[in-house]
């Protein structure tokens, strides 16, 4: 991606960004994010079909922070999961050049969040394919079917918070599985406390997941902790027509509501 | 063996819900004795973690309610909860855990009747139902997993 490298070459010089969050390439031939801070390092960038990882993750992490102005890498899920961050006032527009990069791999020219906006409006918001067939299927499962299902699937979970760590929206310094007063989450892996963390997590990204799957990519053990966040991210949709990261200025689905919200099981 | 007695914690705002079912005491309507009232300020306020944890201690249904739409003493701490319970229900429904077991309603304060109503309701559903004998399986394994591991 040679426009990544000039566009990356380019800011840089000009000193408009003092670091590129990119990707490059590994030693074990993956690809890992790349934190480039001067204009002739910016060759290694690479983007190819590898780079999945949502690299919105280090916008807010403090070390990412202190350069300054942060130029980012961004495929459709990191853009909503920057739109998400702005609107949650976790990072400011200005402080953000997007490199952008299409689903189809190539080169976008996104000049500032408006136009980025325009974009994600007109790309496809749902879940992504492969996802979707596996939430039909386990829609269509019995009660118990499906209780079984992420019971066996959590019972192998080891409490490493590599779901949450992974997660842009998961910014908070203080988690709820930190807190012992009161101790919502059990501290050691069990079936039980493991079903409890995954609803708490599930519960706190409801309406606000960009469905980039990125905590089901990093989970060591492949719990598909992802589908969970997605089938709310559906139901969002379903209930109240909105997808997360789509503007600057939306609230979140739980954090606003709607006077007339239909809903059928309430007496 | 006795017939079995289904424990229900019922959440209720302190606005609407309580003060209605103080009026179902003072109107002397009886209501099925099972169920035990924690009164919250607010339906907002009853953290869906709060379910989770009287499932995981022993409930077997639980009832949640609040002032109706509109009448909330804090202006929209219900229309808050409704979205949220509308969210935790579909995620409860995906993960397989019983919705059937959880009553959701308004009940205002001056509704005694209809509070016996919803309790007694409730209460005959989970008699038919049963123990939420998967939940409190997975809740024991769980126990005995560590104390193998001790």
């Amino acid at each position: 991606m040679n426009s990544i490298v000039s566009r990356a070459k380019e800011l840089l010089e000009n000193k408009s960004v003092q670091v590129i969050v990119g990707f490059e390439a590994g030693p074990t031939g993956k690809a890992r994010p790349a934190f480039v801070t001067y204009p002739s390092k910016t060759d290694i960038l690479i983007f190819d079909e590898r780079c999945v990882q949502n690299l919105a993750v280090y916008l807010t992490k403090k070390e990412v922070k202190q350069f300054g102005k942060i130029g980012i890498v961004a495929t459709l899920p990191i853009m909503r999961s920057i739109m998400m961050l702005i609107s949650e006032q976790q990072v400011f527009a200005e402080n953000i050049e997007i490199l952008g990069v299409s689903t189809e791999g190539k080169y976008l020219d996104i000049a500032d969040i408006q136009v980025m906006q325009g974009y994600i409006e007109k790309c496809d918001l749902s879940n992504p394919s492969n996802d979707q067939e596996t939430l039909a299927m386990l829609n269509k499962m019995s009660m118990q079917e499906k209780f079984d299902y992420w019971q066996n699937e959590l019972s192998t979970c080891i409490k490493c918070y590599a779901c949450r760590q992974a997660c842009p929206m998961c910014y908070c310094t203080r988690c709820a599985v930190e807190c012992n007063q009161p101790q919502w989450i059990p501290v050691q892996a069990n079936t039980h406390g493991n079903m409890e963390w995954h609803i708490l997590r599930a519960m706190h990204l409801a309406g606000r997941c960009i469905s980039c799957g990125e905590c089901g990519r990093a989970c060591p053990v492949n719990i598909p902790c992802h589908l969970l966040t997605m089938q709310l991210a559906d139901q969002a949709h379903k209930y109240f027509n909105v997808y997360a990261g789509t503007s600057e200025k939306m609230s979140s689905v739980l954090s606003t509501y709607e006077p007339n919200d239909k809903e059928s099981f309430i007496l | 063996m006795a017939e079995f007695e289904p424990k229900v914690v019922a959440f209720v705002c302190n606005w609407c819900t309580y003060a209605g079912a103080d009026l179902t005491g003072t109107s002397r309507i009886k209501y099925a004795s099972n169920v035990k009232i924690i009164r919250f300020p607010c339906t907002g306020r009853i953290d869906f973690m709060l379910l989770l944890k009287s499932f995981a201690n022993g409930a077997d249904g639980i009832i949640v309610s609040g002032c109706h739409p509109n009448d909330c003493h804090y202006t929209s701490g219900n229309f808050h909860a409704k979205r949220r319970w509308i969210m935790f229900k579909e995620l409860m429904d995906f993960m397989g855990i019983d919705m059937n077991r959880i009553t959701f309603s308004w009940v205002s304060a001056a509704e005694g009747a209809r509070w016996a109503e919803v309790v007694n309701s409730t209460v005959d559903r989970i008699r038919k139902l049963g123990p939420y004998v998967s939940y409190k399986q997975m809740v024991n394994t769980t126990v005995e997993e560590e104390v193998i591991n001790e």
